[in-house]
């Protein structure tokens, strides 16, 4: 588990030598005239502990999402006028109450559901059949699967996770994932640097992944690790912390701020509170006037300055990184 | 100045420009061309840098481009595999010389 809290982190970040305000003159950044994305994290249970999780998750923790909160969230997405996609993320989402009541309410309003999926819950006993309902209900699943090595995955995410993550891939392939439904792979570098280039890391992940073990997947998203959470403290055991938001603030690119998912989702959080980002909701970084689902207004939300902090640097980096992979 | 090579001193490579910097832009802009994506891949040229840096004994291009290779989806099996490369190399040459030495050797041999 973490041991810094979120104001913690903020102060490790404050006495970094760069600064993300400086980089796009202002304090803040300026939302996008409509809402596309609904990012619902359920909570912070999870079958795994990996080395870089932002969420802290692990089977320790016990933040879940309740009934009425859930329900709102999806009252609130049918009330969004441009709303196209619910993002759900943990944690491991799978083995939260509310992920049955999330999918299907979210289908029945006809929006696209993403399930951020670790891959290793679909072999955990009593969650073996999650591959066939996500496939019923035509979730979009995006996958972690940090490096088509099973070195450098097991050593983020824990021995023996690279199989299990095959296997959870198998099991996906053989549903019309990959094919006829979307299945992306999330990569992310195991260490401080950023990620490559989007496009010539696919091509390299589905030439291994099809020639050594006969899986396939709709593509890639590329995400450059930002230095908050487990991550942030790791960089500070390795002492690499100052060269890692130098290395991060010297590929600042101007031209991902257009896309940054922080200006086009409402981020909500177990317990309701409504965030710019699921980066801010780990740094304890609240929305403007500290906004709820139960107090939520669309008007406010939209004119609000989206927080931001040095940490933003890791969104902003050479093509820039979002939950839908980079950006440029 | 307590070491002949810092690795701080490799963020200053563009003030190579200082003077000459129409010379210095030709050689970024080369450089930066012959690195791109081409005929063989971005992650593969990395490769052969890494694979040249190690020939050349470069710390500054050793520093680079590990992290280029990691940067490119490189994983460490490969980039062992690099420097092997560069290894044997240095090794054959070595060895090839062999045979001007014995060809010395047999010349003199009369």
């Amino acid at each position: 588990m973490s041991r810094l809290s979120g104001a913690q982190q903020i102060e490790l970040l404050e006495r970094s030598s760069v600064s993300f305000a400086s980089s796009i003159q202002k304090p803040y950044l300026v939302a996008a005239p409509e809402v596309k994305i609904l990012q619902i994290n359920v909570g912070k249970w999870c079958n795994q502990a990996c080395r870089h999780c932002h969420v802290d998750a692990s089977p320790a923790r016990t933040e879940r999402m309740d009934d009425a909160t859930a329900r709102r969230c999806l009252a609130i997405a049918q009330d969004l006028p441009n709303l196209e996609v619910i993002d759900l993320t943990g944690g491991a989402p799978e083995g939260h109450e509310v992920f049955p009541l999330l999918i299907e309410g979210a289908r029945s309003l006809d929006k696209r559901v993403i399930d951020r999926c670790n891959l290793t819950i679909l072999s955990e006993p009593g969650y073996e059949h999650i591959p066939a309902y996500l496939a019923e209900h035509r979730v979009e699943v995006v996958a972690s699967l940090p490096h088509f090595s099973a070195q450098r995955t097991d050593h983020q995410r824990g021995k023996g996770v690279f199989d299990r993550s095959l296997a959870g891939l198998k099991k996906l392939n053989e549903l019309g994932y990959g094919t006829a439904l979307p299945l992306h792979l999330v990569y992310n570098p195991s260490g401080a640097f950023l990620a490559g280039d989007q496009t010539s890391l696919e091509k390299e992940f589905k030439h291994k992944l099809l020639n050594q073990f006969g899986i396939t997947f709709t593509g890639l998203y590329a995400l450059n690790n930002l230095p908050i959470s487990r991550f942030l403290e790791s960089l500070v055991r390795a002492n690499q912390f100052k060269e890692y938001m130098e290395v991060l603030a010297q590929a600042f690119n101007p031209k991902t701020l257009p896309g940054l998912m922080c200006r086009h989702q409402i981020n909500v959080g177990f317990d309701g509170f409504i965030y710019d980002c699921d980066f801010n909701q780990m740094l304890d970084l609240p929305v403007e006037n500290r906004m709820d689902i139960w107090n939520f207004d669309l008007t406010t939300y939209l004119n609000r300055k989206i927080r931001i902090h040095n940490h933003c640097y890791g969104c902003t980096a050479g093509a820039g990184s979002s939950c839908g992979g980079s950006i440029e | 100045m307590a070491n002949y090579f810092e690795s701080e001193d490799l963020k200053k490579f563009g003030n190579i420009k200082r003077v000459n910097p129409e010379l210095g832009q030709k050689f970024f802009d080369y450089y930066g061309a012959v690195m791109a994506e081409g005929a063989l891949s971005a992650r593969e040229k990395a490769l052969i840098a890494l694979a040249v840096s190690h020939a050349l004994k470069c710390p500054y291009c050793i520093d680079a481009y590990t992290t280029t290779c990691l940067e490119k989806g490189a994983d460490e099996t490969q980039m062992n595999e690099a420097v092997h490369v560069a290894a044997a190399m240095a090794a054959g040459i070595n060895l090839v010389h062999g045979v001007q030495m014995m060809n010395h050797i047999d010349k003199l041999s009369v």
